[in-house]
């Protein structure tokens, strides 16, 4: 279990952690997430020992970073943002001495690695300078970098920043597969990726949490939110509005002709799709086009942290 | 304190040395600067003696040694690996003792193409093993103290020239600041001289092996790298 106590921590006049507390228990996939330079790498790097916290501090496992910095850093493993490695040894040299760092036993250190290359998929580059890896497999060596002990604890600071889309699905899968067992702590300013890969979503800004739950949950907190677009064809616009109108349910609507169609978006509490359905079915409309928006994340995410920044 | 992670750490940058072609050059460099020093009065001087080349290693180390701690910390901060290491299980002090001891035995390494002089003297001559043997002593303890004055200097700054001019300042600092001492009274001159590396080293050179200039050394040594395990830790 993590503990992070009235985080605080300040550069200079700037403040990028803001009294951030937070609990998060064992064996989840944790998705920190917010606009670029809202806290999240300040709060990782404190969690990691990698920075001092102005006040406030990290318990981990009933170990308090400050104190016990040697003893948590054995239990957590690290991807930085950007994964730097070095850049003039080769892929099998580097593991080997994060290895070494780590103790593992030396008999151990061969087949740990040979797991590692089949986890992180980088058997075929294990013989190559880190130079002249691409930014998937860089990302990937720093995965198997940080999961050389086996930690309980893993915490990837923008793991899939800078890969193409079918790099960002494996990495993902690689996050998901550890995630089973481990506490996967991982941030991220992209919100389809949390959503696609996390138990449980933070959104942090201003260095403050600002949301809090699974992405479902997440999602619920915006409920009452369902859009539903419709066009409609051989209608007019009188009898559409005065139709809309009267309708039960619906918060709000917009009218947009287009030639001889109509483009219906209706806001409503719920989904109301069966009972506009049976009305329009008795008219002589054709309806052309009929779906459902839920409010995505990326909604939520927009609102919350676009609030905060109106409150500054 | 783990001797273990102490050897790894300088394992690897031991081996950094001779992956690019910076360690190579910086042999070259020294090796022809010392044996032209060398070799350039001999013939003249008529005498067979290695006291130039002692001599003249302090000036020489002062800017050669820079040039090779400048990396040990300026490059991991401007690369981002620092993040990693930092990170690790160890303690900076690990990371600081590797590094300057990885740099050390490097120049050590330097120092032994350097062994052939002594042996290609003492065909031409008589020459003193005695003081040939003090000689290295003390280019052992100087190259020590230059390199944990490097390594902190590294400490200070990402940028590895600001590192190299830093760190060779310093080094030229305290090699040359004895030779001012005439000019001053009697009291500072004393204690300018004591921190002098130029003053401790002659006396080493000369053969006379003082436990004063020993420790003289390895507290600089000491100093520094506990300056820069210090310094890490920020």
């Amino acid at each position: 279990m993590i503990e992070i106590k009235d985080l605080k921590k300040n550069y200079g006049t700037t403040e990028a952690v803001k009294g951030i507390n937070l609990t998060i228990n064992s064996g989840q996939i944790i998705g920190l997430l917010g606009p670029n330079g809202a806290g999240k790498s300040s709060t990782l790097r404190i969690l990691t020992g990698y920075l001092k916290p102005t006040s406030g501090t990290i318990i981990v496992q009933d170990l308090d970073v400050q104190e016990n910095e040697l003893e948590i850093k054995k239990k957590i493993g690290y991807l930085p943002e950007s994964a730097p490695l070095y850049s003039d040894m080769l892929v099998f040299d580097y593991l080997i001495y994060i290895a070494e760092l780590r103790e593992i036993p030396k008999e151990n250190i061969t087949n740990r690695l040979k797991e590692l290359s089949l986890l992180c998929g980088i058997n075929n580059v294990m013989h190559k300078s880190i130079n002249s890896l691409s930014k998937g497999y860089k990302q990937r060596v720093g995965l198997a970098q940080a999961m050389m002990s086996d930690p309980e604890i893993l915490v990837l600071d923008e793991p899939t920043t800078g890969l193409d889309p079918n790099q960002i699905v494996e990495i993902r899968n690689i996050i998901k597969e550890i995630g089973k067992k481990k506490t996967v702590i991982f941030s991220t300013h992209i919100l389809s990726e949390a959503e696609a890969t996390c138990d449980r979503i933070v959104i942090i800004n201003n260095g403050n949490v600002v949301a809090d739950g699974t992405p479902e949950e997440l999602k619920k907190v915006m409920a009452g939110d369902v859009k539903i677009r419709l066009t409609v064809k051989n209608a007019d616009e009188e009898t559409l509005d005065g139709f809309f109108k009267n309708f039960p349910n619906i918060d709000s609507y917009t009218i947009e002709p287009e030639s001889d169609l109509f483009n219906v978006t209706i806001y409503s509490v719920e989904d109301v799709r069966e009972t506009i359905y049976l009305e329009i079915k008795k008219r002589e409309w054709i309806l052309i086009n009929f779906s459902l928006e839920v409010k995505s994340l990326e909604n939520i995410f927009r609102k919350l942290t676009k609030e905060q920044d109106n409150e500054n | 304190m783990k001797i273990n992670s102490i050897i790894s750490i300088g394992k690897k940058e031991f081996k950094s040395y001779f992956v690019s072609p910076v360690g190579f050059i910086v042999i070259g460099i020294y090796l022809v600067i010392s044996g032209w020093f060398l070799f350039s009065t001999l013939f003249l001087s008529k005498s067979v003696t290695l006291r130039d080349f002692f001599s003249l290693m302090p000036y020489i180390m002062s800017f050669i040694i820079p040039a090779l701690t400048m990396k040990s910390f300026a490059e991991e901060y401007k690369t981002g690996s620092y993040e990693m290491l930092g990170t690790l299980p160890i303690t900076t002090m690990e990371i600081a003792l590797g590094k300057m001891v990885a740099t050390w035995l490097f120049v050590l390494v330097m120092l032994i193409p350097t062994l052939s002089y002594p042996i290609a003297l003492s065909t031409l001559g008589d020459l003193d093993s005695g003081l040939v043997f003090s000689g290295y002593i003390g280019a052992l303890l100087l190259t020590g103290a230059f390199t944990a004055v490097g390594t902190l200097a590294s400490t200070l700054t990402k940028n590895q020239i600001v590192a190299f001019l830093i760190g060779a300042a310093i080094c030229f600092f305290i090699t040359i600041i004895d030779g001012m001492v005439i000019l001053l009274p009697k009291m500072i001159a004393s204690v300018i001289q004591y921190i002098s590396v130029g003053y401790h080293f002659t006396n080493i050179s000369k053969g006379i092996l003082d436990s004063r200039d020993i420790i003289y050394f390895l507290s600089i040594i000491f100093l520094s790298i506990m300056a820069t395990g210090r310094r890490v830790n920020k």
